[in-house]
C-alpha cells in the first residue's frame, strides 16, 4: 500500500528533495567545497615562495626577487622558539579556523590564538605518547601552566583566583586543548568546569576560598563523581550513603569511571543522605573531599579504549569521615547541584569533539594534499573531495551550534536544556564519523598508529559515552519537547 | 629616567600560512588569510613591556601601519602588556607599494611628537623580509642605532646592547635616544592571557593618517608581477661516495 497523503508531511519530503538538486545539486557542492579546500591547499606548500618583479621609478628598471627561502629558515627557528613544532610525521600543518564565519569578537579571537599557540607548542608534541603510555607525565607542570594564563579557573570569580570569563570562552579553550590532545582536554574540562565551575556556583564564601584559589593555579586537581558500577545513566539510584555522625558524615559505598580519580586532590562527591526520601533524587547530596581523608581510596587506573592519559579510576569510600562544612549546595540538595550543573557541563564537554574534528580535518586535508596516486594529490579525485566536503561542512555546522548554545547560556536563557544535550549529541557523534572519514583519508596510513587519526577515534567515541550516552541525551530532548506540548 | 618606548608591531600573513600567489600576478592572496604579529616585533613587545616592568620604561606605546585590521595587531601588544596604541591607517590599495622607507618617515614623526626615548622594532618582518626599517628610521632621527639586540640592559644613561653578527656576539653601548631592533634570541615572548585580553579592549589607540604626521607615502615603485619561484627540479641518487664527491667537484661545490 502507498503511504497517504492526507497529512503534509510526504509534500515536505517531495519538496524538499528539490534543495538537493535546484541551485546546484549536492553532488556539485561537494565538489565546489572541495575544489576550495583544494584551491588553498594549492601548488606551494608550507612556506609558498614567491617571487616580485619590481621596476623602480626613474632607475633600470631591477629584478627583485623577495625569496622567502631566508625567511623559512629564520622563521623556523622562530618556531622552535615559541610556537608549533612539528613533532609527528604528517600533521605539521593545521587548517585555520576562520572565525569571522562564526562571529566571534576580537577578543575571543585573540583568546583562540593564544589557546592555540600555547596547545600545539606545550602539549600536541606529547598526544601520541601520552595516548601510546596511558599516562602524561608533565601533567602537573602543564596544569600550572594552564593556571598561570587563567584556563582552569575561566568560569570562576576573580575574587577567588579565577578568571571572570564566560562560557565561550571555557569553549574554545576546551576546543584548543582538545585539538592537541582531546584526553588532556577531557581531564580538563572535568577539573575546569565539573570541579571548579561548580564549586563556584554553589560553594559557600569559606568552600571557595579553601579551593578556589588552588584549583585555579593548577596546583590541585579536581573532579567530580557521580557514576557507580550499578548507577550509569540512572544516576538517581546511587548506592553511595553519607550517615550523619555528630559533626560529621560517614561516606561509604564507591563511584566509578571518575575522571581524574587518580590525579584530584579535591573531589566533588554524591551520596544518599536520605535513603527513604519520597522522591529518591531529594535525598542526594553533595560533598567536598580531599584526597587523603581516612577511608577514601582509589582503585588502580582503567586500562581504557580511548582518552589514554585522562586517568580514570574507581573511587572506593569505606567509613570516610567527612565534615558537614564539606557540604556542597545544602543538605539532600545534591540533586540541583547535579542538574544545574549538567547543562553547562554537556556545553563545554561538546567543545571536546569539536576540537577532535579539527584536528581530523588538520591532518586528513593535507595529507589528501600530499599524497599522490595515479600522479594526483588524491585530494582533488572527485570522491576525495566529496569526503573533505562532508568533513568540513559537519564540523562547521557542529561548531555554529555549539557557539550558538554558548551564547545563550552566556545571556542566562534558561531553556537551554534540550540544547545542551543537542550539541553534546550532535557534535559527537558527528565526531566519531568525521573521525572515520579521515582514517579513511589516510588509507592504510590511516590504520596504522604512526598516524593520529586511530586516537581521533578512540578519543571522539568516549564522547557517545562519557558524561550522559547519545541515548540519555536524545532521552532529555524527547522529554523536554514533550514538556513543551504537554497537556 | 624612565623612558618613553615606542614598538613597531607589523601585521603580516602568519608564518604558518601557505602563502599564494593570486592569479592576476598582482601580489599575494590576502583575502581569508590568518594574519598576526610579526614574530620578530612580538619579541620587541616583549622587550618593552620587560622594560616597564623592570622601571627602565615608564610607557611603552605600540604602533602599527596598514589597514583597519592592524587595530588588531596593536590590541594583541596591548594584551602582552604595552600602555597605548597608535594607528596609522594605510588604505588597503596602498598596501603593496607601502615600503621600509614610508615606515621609516612615520616612525621618526611619531617619536618626535611623542617625545620618544627609544624605539624597538622587530630586525625584519617574515613578509618583505625587508631589513631595513630600523636603520632608516635612526638615520632620519640622526639617532644611534643597535640592531640585532639579543640582550638590552641598561648601563648608566645608556644601553649595553648584544648583537648578534656573522662571526658571534658583538656588545656595543648606545646613548639615547636610540633605535634598536630585536633578534630573535631576545626574549621569549609572553601569551596574553583572557584577563589581559579584556584589559587591553579598553586601552586607548590613537588613529592617524600619514598626512597627519606629514609624511608622503606616495609610491616610489610600481609592481609588475609577483610570481612562484621556478619548481625545484628532482634531484638524482648517487651510487656511493665516490661519485657523490665527483659530482660536488663537477658543480665547482667543493
Amino acid at each position: 500500500m502507498l503511504p497517504v497523503n492526507d497529512n503534509p508531511t510526504g509534500r515536505y519530503l517531495r519538496d524538499c528533495k528539490v534543495g538537493e538538486i535546484g541551485a546546484g545539486t549536492s553532488k556539485i557542492r561537494r565538489v565546489l567545497i572541495g575544489r576550495a579546500l583544494n584551491e588553498e591547499y594549492s601548488k606551494y606548500f608550507g612556506w609558498g615562495f614567491f617571487a616580485g618583479f619590481i621596476e623602480l621609478f626613474g632607475s633600470t628598471p631591477a629584478r627583485m626577487f623577495a625569496i622567502r627561502n631566508c625567511a623559512l629558515r629564520r622563521v623556523a627557528t622562530v618556531i622552535g622558539n615559541r610556537s608549533i613544532s612539528s613533532s609527528s610525521s604528517c600533521c605539521g600543518q593545521h587548517y585555520h579556523v576562520d572565525d569571522t564565519i562564526f562571529g566571534l569578537t576580537p577578543e575571543q579571537r585573540h583568546l583562540r590564538d593564544v589557546v592555540f599557540s600555547f596547545a600545539q607548542k606545550e602539549l600536541a608534541p606529547h598526544a601520541d605518547r601520552i595516548d601510546k603510555e596511558n599516562v602524561f607525565k608533565e601533567m602537573r607542570s602543564f596544569y600550572k601552566k594552564m593556571g598561570e594564563l587563567g584556563f582552569l579557573g575561566i568560569t570562576a570569580d576573580p575574587e577567588f583566583g579565577g578568571t571572570g570569563g564566560t562560557y565561550f570562552d571555557h569553549c574554545i579553550i576546551m576546543e584548543e586543548i582538545s585539538r592537541a590532545s582531546a584526553s588532556i582536554g577531557l581531564s580538563y574540562g572535568a577539573h575546569s568546569n565539573l570541579c571548579v565551575n561548580q564549586i563556584n556556583k554553589n560553594g559557600t564564601t569559606a568552600q571557595k576560598e579553601k579551593y578556589l584559589p588552588r584549583l585555579c593555579s593548577g596546583e590541585h586537581m579536581g573532579a567530580l563523581a557521580m557514576s557507580e558500577p550499578g548507577s550509569g545513566s540512572d544516576v538517581v539510584s546511587m548506592k553511595t550513603k553519607a550517615e550523619k555522625k555528630g559533626d560529621y558524615y560517614i561516606l561509604n559505598g564507591s563511584k566509578f569511571w571518575i575522571t581524574n580519580g587518580p590525579d584530584a586532590d579535591v573531589f566533588i562527591i554524591y551520596a544518599k543522605t536520605n535513603p527513604t526520601a519520597e522522591k529518591p533524587q531529594h535525598g542526594v547530596t553533595a560533598f567536598l573531599v580531599e584526597k587523603g581523608t581516612p577511608g577514601f581510596t582509589t582503585s588502580p587506573k582503567l586500562d581504557k579504549f580511548g582518552m589514554r592519559g585522562s586517568n580514570t579510576c574507581e573511587l572506593v569510600f569505606d567509613n570516610c569521615k567527612v565534615p558537614q562544612e564539606n557540604i556542597l549546595g545544602g543538605l539532600n540538595k545534591g540533586i540541583y547541584v547535579l542538574f544545574s550543573g549538567l547543562d553547562l557541563e554537556r556545553l563545554v564537554l561538546a567543545a571536546g569533539p569539536v576540537g577532535i574534528m579539527q584536528a581530523c580535518c588538520d591532518t586528513a586535508f593535507d595529507y589528501a594534499h600530499t599524497r599522490k596516486q595515479f600522479d594526483t594529490k588524491i585530494g582533488h579525485f572527485q570522491l576525495m573531495q566529496g569526503k573533505l566536503a562532508d568533513m568540513y561542512t559537519t564540523l562547521s555546522a557542529c561548531r555554529s551550534y555549539l557557539y550558538s548554545v554558548a551564547r545563550a547560556c552566556d545571556a542566562g536563557s534558561k531553556t537551554v536544556n534540550k540544547d545542551c544535550a543537542g550539541v553534546i549529541l550532535y557534535c559527537a557523534e558527528a565526531a566519531t564519523q568525521v573521525a572515520l572519514q579521515a582514517i579513511q583519508t589516510l588509507g592504510g596510513n590511516g590504520y596504522i598508529n604512526d598516524y593520529p587519526t586511530g586516537r581521533y577515534l578512540r578519543d571522539a567515541k568516549l564522547y557517545e559515552i562519557g558524561a550522559g550516552t547519545s541515548e540519555i541525551r536524545r532521552l532529555v530532548i524527547g522529554r523536554s519537547l514533550n514538556k513543551e506540548y504537554a497537556d | 629616567m624612565a623612558l618613553r618606548v615606542l614598538i613597531g608591531c607589523k601585521r603580516v600573513i602568519d608564518y604558518a600560512v601557505r602563502v599564494r600567489v593570486k592569479p592576476d600576478k598582482t601580489g599575494v592572496v590576502t583575502d581569508g588569510v590568518k594574519h598576526s604579529m610579526n614574530p620578530f616585533d612580538e619579541i620587541a613587545v616583549e622587550e618593552a613591556v620587560r622594560m616597564r616592568e623592570k622601571k627602565i620604561a615608564s610607557e611603552v606605546i605600540a604602533i602599527s601601519c596598514g589597514p583597519a585590521q592592524s587595530q588588531e595587531t596593536i590590541r594583541t601588544a596591548l594584551a602582552m602588556g604595552a600602555d597605548k596604541g597608535i594607528h596609522v591607517e594605510i588604505p588597503n590599495a596602498d598596501m603593496s607599494v607601502f615600503q621600509p622607507i614610508h615606515v621609516a618617515k612615520i616612525l621618526a614623526a611619531v617619536a618626535k611628537k611623542e617625545k620618544i626615548d627609544l624605539i624597538i622594532v622587530g630586525k625584519q618582518a617574515i613578509d618583505d623580509d625587508a631589513n631595513q626599517t630600523a636603520q632608516m628610521t635612526a638615520a632620519l632621527l640622526d639617532w644611534p642605532q643597535a640592531t640585532f639586540a639579543s640582550k638590552i640592559e641598561k648601563a648608566g644613561d645608556d644601553l649595553a646592547v648584544t648583537r648578534e653578527i656573522d662571526g658571534g656576539l658583538e656588545d656595543v653601548k648606545v646613548k639615547i635616544p636610540a633605535v634598536i631592533s630585536a633578534d630573535l634570541r631576545l626574549n621569549e615572548p609572553r601569551y596574553a592571557t583572557l584577563p589581559n585580553i579584556m584589559k587591553a579592549k579598553k586601552k586607548p589607540v590613537q588613529k592617524l593618517s600619514p598626512k597627519d604626521l606629514g609624511v608622503d607615502i606616495s609610491s616610489r615603485i610600481k609592481v609588475i608581477s609577483v610570481e612562484d619561484p621556478p619548481t625545484r627540479q628532482a634531484g638524482i641518487k648517487v651510487d656511493d661516495v665516490d661519485s657523490l664527491v665527483a659530482k660536488l667537484k663537477e658543480k665547482a661545490l667543493i
